[in-house]
């Protein structure tokens, strides 16, 4: 019985493989995409690169407490404070560098305004490393 | 031999030389493809339509590498190997009839290079040589992955080298003949496969451990042993053995074409019936058989690739029991079926 039992299962293994031939070319498509032709769009609430908020009067929300660099455990995160005009703390410089954060999302969780926000762009890739490194400029862009 | 002979063979030996080649190429193609697609993946899609000048890119890449001769290889046999193991694949195919024969202006050309009527000894002297390839590119290379592969290549081939022996041996008697032309002619009306269902699947599977394939790709294993055997060959030497694969796999798909699967020959219709008046409908009738051989031989193909996709590789000592514990005895006992059946004319 053994023998038998042991034979049919190699026929279901060679039918499940068949199967897949036959899904992917007769009655369907590969699960994979053609990349650079067919982009694949990131679910909402994927992690993908980080963005500064502005309020709808265009002024930024963020208001330079450090939380998101205190909770970063990558800490890729540089803030330095400054006092603006109207005596409100700001942060001066604000940089995430890319080449080190892990995407973890801490920083939006700890942003206890609602600054930060973390976008579906996922092609972060470039040839230096300075151009990784995401100034407050850059993630206040769009 | 007159002057038209000798250039109709040599036409013969070319047209079949450039075919094993375009089919060795374009086989690496189907693989790729083919196990992408088992694997829910497109496969190779960028260099041409389809990826379909991806083996001319592989060949112009191979050929260019640089040719890495080991310091520690034993030279002569280092150089020879590879030349070994491609010649006797390449050359095995000199006596595999691919179709009837070709009637053309009052010659009648037979569709093979050549009608040895010891063919199939031919064929199993050649598959034996090759084996001394694999074998001693493991050991010249002086290293201990190769050599392991070698090793095993030659202990794989004594396990299965006996069985495959005696799976043909039940045709071969239901013949009467050593001639592959006789062997195909005499499946005329029924195809060996109904008569020796046994012989068949012994044949099939001894030939896939053959030509090294998964289940049976023991030399190579490369998650064991590197690359096996050809660990240390670059460039044309590797490309050599890589074509030398490839050709074999040919090779088995044809033979087991040829003994079990009735050639050129298709089953409930004899293409040889049909006489059409005009002579482009006479050439077309009289290549039907090669289309029709051709497409067996494509299905084994294909049959390799599927195995490769779905089975894992066998364990040293599982392949060891199962070559001769269960294929010997299972091929003895179709010798010996074949031949009481035989003698009672059941058969």
């Amino acid at each position: 019985m053994s023998v038998v039992k042991s034979i049919w299962a190699l026929i279901c293994g060679l039918q499940e493989t068949l199967g897949y031939f036959l899904k992917t070319t007769v009655f369907g498509k590969p699960a994979t995409l053609k990349y650079p032709e067919e982009r694949w769009t990131p679910y909402p609430r994927f992690r993908g690169l980080h963005r500064l908020l502005r309020t709808e009067e265009g002024k930024e929300k963020c208001v330079a407490c450090c939380l998101c660099a205190a909770v970063c455990p990558a800490q890729c995160i540089t803030i330095e404070t400054a006092e603006n005009e109207h005596h409100e703390k700001y942060a001066q410089r604000y940089e995430i560098d890319g080449a080190r954060c892990i995407f973890c999302g801490y920083c939006v969780e700890a942003c206890p305004v609602g600054a930060l926000l973390m976008t579906g762009e996922y092609e972060l890739a470039d040839f230096t490393r300075d151009k990784l490194i995401y100034t407050k400029e850059r993630l206040l862009e769009e | 031999m007159d002057l038209i002979t000798l250039a109709v063979m040599v036409v013969k030996i070319i047209v079949v030389f450039v075919a094993m080649l375009l089919t060795v190429a374009y086989l690496t193609w189907l693989e790729r493809k083919v196990l992408g697609h088992m694997q829910i993946r497109y496969g190779p899609l960028r260099v041409g339509w389809h990826g379909l000048l991806q083996p001319i890119a592989d060949g112009i890449k191979l050929f260019f590498k640089e040719d890495i001769v080991v310091d520690s290889a034993n030279k002569v046999i280092y150089h020879l190997a590879p030349f070994i193991i491609t010649v006797c694949a390449f050359a095995s195919f000199a006596v595999i009839p691919f179709g009837g024969e070709l009637t053309l202006f009052g010659h009648t050309i037979p569709l093979r290079i050549a009608d040895v009527n010891i063919g199939i000894l031919y064929i199993f002297a050649l598959s034996s040589l090759s084996v001394y390839g694999i074998t001693l590119a493991g050991w010249s290379s002086n290293n201990k992955y190769a050599l392991m592969g070698g090793l095993r290549s030659s202990a794989q081939m004594i396990s299965y080298e006996l069985s495959i022996g005696l799976s043909i041996i039940g045709v071969l008697m239901l013949t009467g003949s050593l001639s592959i032309v006789e062997i195909v002619k005499a499946q005329k009306e029924g195809w060996f496969i109904i008569t020796q269902p046994i012989g068949f699947i012994v044949f099939l599977i001894c030939g896939i451990a053959e030509c090294n394939r998964t289940p049976f790709d023991l030399p190579e294993a490369e998650s064991e042993l590197v690359a096996g055997f050809h660990v240390e060959y670059s460039s044309m030497k590797f490309a050599l053995f890589f074509m030398a694969e490839y050709a074999h796999m040919i090779v088995v798909s044809a033979l087991v074409t040829t003994l079990f699967l009735g050639g050129w020959y298709l089953p409930f219709f004899n293409i040889e019936s049909i006489t059409p008046s005009t002579l482009i409908g006479q050439i077309i009738v009289s290549l039907l058989p090669i289309g029709v051989f051709g497409a067996k031989v494509f299905f084994f193909l294909f049959f390799f690739i599927w195995l490769r996709a779905t089975y894992p590789r066998l364990r040293y000592d599982q392949l060891m029991q199962f070559g001769w514990k269960v294929l010997f005895p299972l091929a003895l006992f179709n010798v010996a079926l074949t031949a009481i059946l035989h003698i009672a004319q059941l058969i």
